[in-house]
């Protein structure tokens, strides 16, 4: 039997594989499919402290090898999750990590200290990084000082692991991460979406309501590795990939790049049995390799 | 909770229709879950390099005993001609049965199904599903031409059908809205269904207000996940923005802020 387990900081994981926030909605939606215990872990849907009604429709366009799209972080605010949401999957085996927004630091703290008093929920993702909001996410995340205040203030309040998710709309991302780093971060992962575009020629008109959206799926990818590997090399704390993992090798590949955890994102619209097909070909592929732990995988990149 | 499955078909028939429609029918080794009309799949289109996501599709007719399922296909772009092409015993995968179905009828009720182009499927569905004689199910059928309406006479063991064209090839020339059986007495009907070109979907549901008769439409917002996840889809409700492919795609007009 091979070991899947890994750590990132005091929270354990069954295994590597994990969905991405916005992509797994709160995971009863995965349970219709398969027991969403069989992943490592569920980073749910970004929730605001109030209700947000997301951005005007249509909010997402095909492109090639991926997609745009402007949601706009909809979702029915804390304090519903807690009274509706919460209770029906807190008893699910799977890290259920809580991706936090918000557009003043203190919308991030208020909420974060909501997000603290729930049992099951032993992690947030701070989302610096969202491009689809006017009011912020994304205005914290693209510069240190911005990047730096929301991680010192909800540190402040938040005692559990807190992993920041960084904006890969940057010119240096190993800055952000140091600069979050610095003011205790356990974790940050990366990459979150791309500011992008597309018009559809004939009717002269946007795809999207909010023009311009941000783009993931496999189109992403290569970008997104070298990311991690850069910011893994950067920094002591330890990395989620994400961006653009369609399969158990695309997984790996951010693994040996230096991350320890990686989500799926988009690649559960094409197949929904796409993360089950990763942990099975990340075992294979550690048995073929005569690993033992998965660890032996991470930031085993050969130079 | 209703649980969804990720099902690889094979390809029974793939039947043009006519020159705008075609049918493909598959069949399933697993026995298939429980399917009702308003429900639809989410079909994966292999070997297409511009294609990235699946493509919904309603459910036409489902045989249980058999196994197989078959959906109603319009050549609109890349992802519907490129299934024009796949052929009996080719794989195909569904991700399925995906939203919720129309109200069915009570006993005694009088309905009407409207139809246009594709939206046909889920309104032949429908029909046969209602368990009503055929004295109390009216189908109006709309389409441009006769050329690119989908031949659906069996149907007429199920109910009356009716026929709208835009040149007046088939059936009275006009929009559906202006069929004899729409115009006529739209309050002796208990229930009204429709599905097809949003414009249709709107001008039935004005009149049906008007008359104050029940109208459910079936929407066809443009989808990436089909189950609930990526909050695309959305439709604004009287409930605030309703994902149509797990709230719907069947809406009630009087939800709809139309
Ligand atoms: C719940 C549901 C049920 C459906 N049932 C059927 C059915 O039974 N039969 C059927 O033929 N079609 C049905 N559709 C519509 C079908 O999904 C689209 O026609 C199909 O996805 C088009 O794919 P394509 O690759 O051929 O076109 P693309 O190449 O993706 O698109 C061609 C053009 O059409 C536009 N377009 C594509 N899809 C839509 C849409 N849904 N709304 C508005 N504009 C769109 C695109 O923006 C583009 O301009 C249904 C849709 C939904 C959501
Ligand atoms: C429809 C959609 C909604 C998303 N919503 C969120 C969100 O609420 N919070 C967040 O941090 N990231 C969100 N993301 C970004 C993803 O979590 C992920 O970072 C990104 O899509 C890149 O990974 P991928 O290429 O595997 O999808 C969303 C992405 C998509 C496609
Ligand atoms: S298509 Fe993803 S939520 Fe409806």
């Amino acid at each position: 039997m091979v070991n899947l387990k890994v750590k990132l900081h005091n929270l354990e994981f069954k295994n590597p594989v994990t969905l991405a926030s916005g992509t797994c909605g709160f995971a009863r939606e995965i349970a219709e499919f398969y027991d969403p215990g069989l992943l490592g872990g569920h980073f749910l849907k970004g929730t605001t402290l109030k209700n947000r009604d997301g951005n005007a429709y249509p909010r997402m366009a095909e492109t090639p090898s991926g997609m745009l799209n402007a949601v706009g972080l909809q979702n029915k605010g804390i304090d519903y999750f807690i009274d509706n949401i919460y209770p029906e999957i807190k008893d699910y085996d799977t890290q259920l990590i809580i991706n936090v927004n918000g557009s003043t630091v203190e919308d991030y703290i208020a909420l974060t200290e909501k997000v603290n008093e729930l049992d099951n929920i032993q992690a947030i993702e701070l989302n610096i990084s969202c491009p689809n909001v006017k009011e912020g996410g994304m205005a914290f995340g693209v510069t240190c000082p911005g990047a730096e205040m929301v991680t010192r203030e909800v540190r402040k309040v938040y005692n559990k692991t807190m992993i920041v998710k960084l904006s890969p709309n940057v010119t240096d991302i190993t800055e952000i991460a140091k600069a979050v780093e610095g003011q205790g971060a356990d974790s940050v992962s990366l990459v979150n979406t791309f500011l992008a575009m597309a018009i559809d020629a004939e009717s002269r008109t946007p795809k999207l309501s909010t023009i311009t959206g941000g783009l993931s799926g496999p189109a992403i990818k290569p970008i997104a590795l070298r990311m991690v590997w850069q910011v893994a090399n950067a920094v002591k704390i330890p990395v989620v990939g994400i961006g653009g993992i369609m399969n158990a090798a695309d997984a790996i590949e951010f693994m040996l790049a230096g991350a320890s955890v990686i989500q799926v994102g988009t690649a559960i619209f094409t197949d929904p049995m796409i993360p089950l097909k990763i942990v099975e070909g990340i075992e294979d592929y550690m048995k073929r390799h005569n690993m033992q732990s998965v660890n032996e995988i991470i930031g085993g990149l050969q130079l | 909770m209703s649980k969804k499955f990720v099902t690889d078909f094979t390809v029974v028939e793939n039947k043009k229709l006519n020159s705008t429609n075609f049918l493909i029918k598959i069949k399933s080794d697993l026995i298939l879950p429980e399917i009702k009309p308003g429900q639809f799949v989410n079909v994966e289109i292999k070997d297409a390099s511009e294609i990235f996501l699946r493509r919904p599709f309603s459910i036409f007719e489902v045989d249980y005993k058999a196994n197989t399922l078959s959906m109603i296909i319009k050549i609109l772009g890349r992802g519907s001609k490129k299934l024009t092409q796949i052929e009996a015993g080719d794989s195909i995968s569904l991700v399925y049965p995906l939203g919720k179905s129309f109200t069915y009828p009570k006993k005694n009720d009088r309905i009407l199904l409207i139809g246009g182009g594709s939206g046909v499927a889920p309104m032949l569905f429908l029909a046969k599903e209602s368990g009503l004689p055929i004295e109390n199910v009216d189908i109006l059928l709309g389409a441009r031409t006769s050329e690119d309406h989908v031949d659906v006479h069996e149907y007429s063991n199920y109910a009356n059908l009716h026929y709208a064209s835009e040149d007046g090839s088939i059936g009275e020339k006009g929009f559906v809205t202006q069929h004899s059986v729409f115009t006529t007495n739209l309050k002796a009907y208990n229930k009204i269904y429709a599905c097809g070109p949003d414009g249709m979907m709107r001008a039935i549901a004005k009149e049906a207000k008007t008359a104050e008769v029940f109208c459910e439409v079936s929407l066809e917002n443009l989808m990436a996940c089909g189950f609930g996840v990526c909050l695309c889809c959305i439709e604004p409700t009287n409930q605030g923005n309703q994902c149509v492919c797990t709230d719907g795609p069947v809406f009630n007009i009087n939800e709809l802020k139309w």
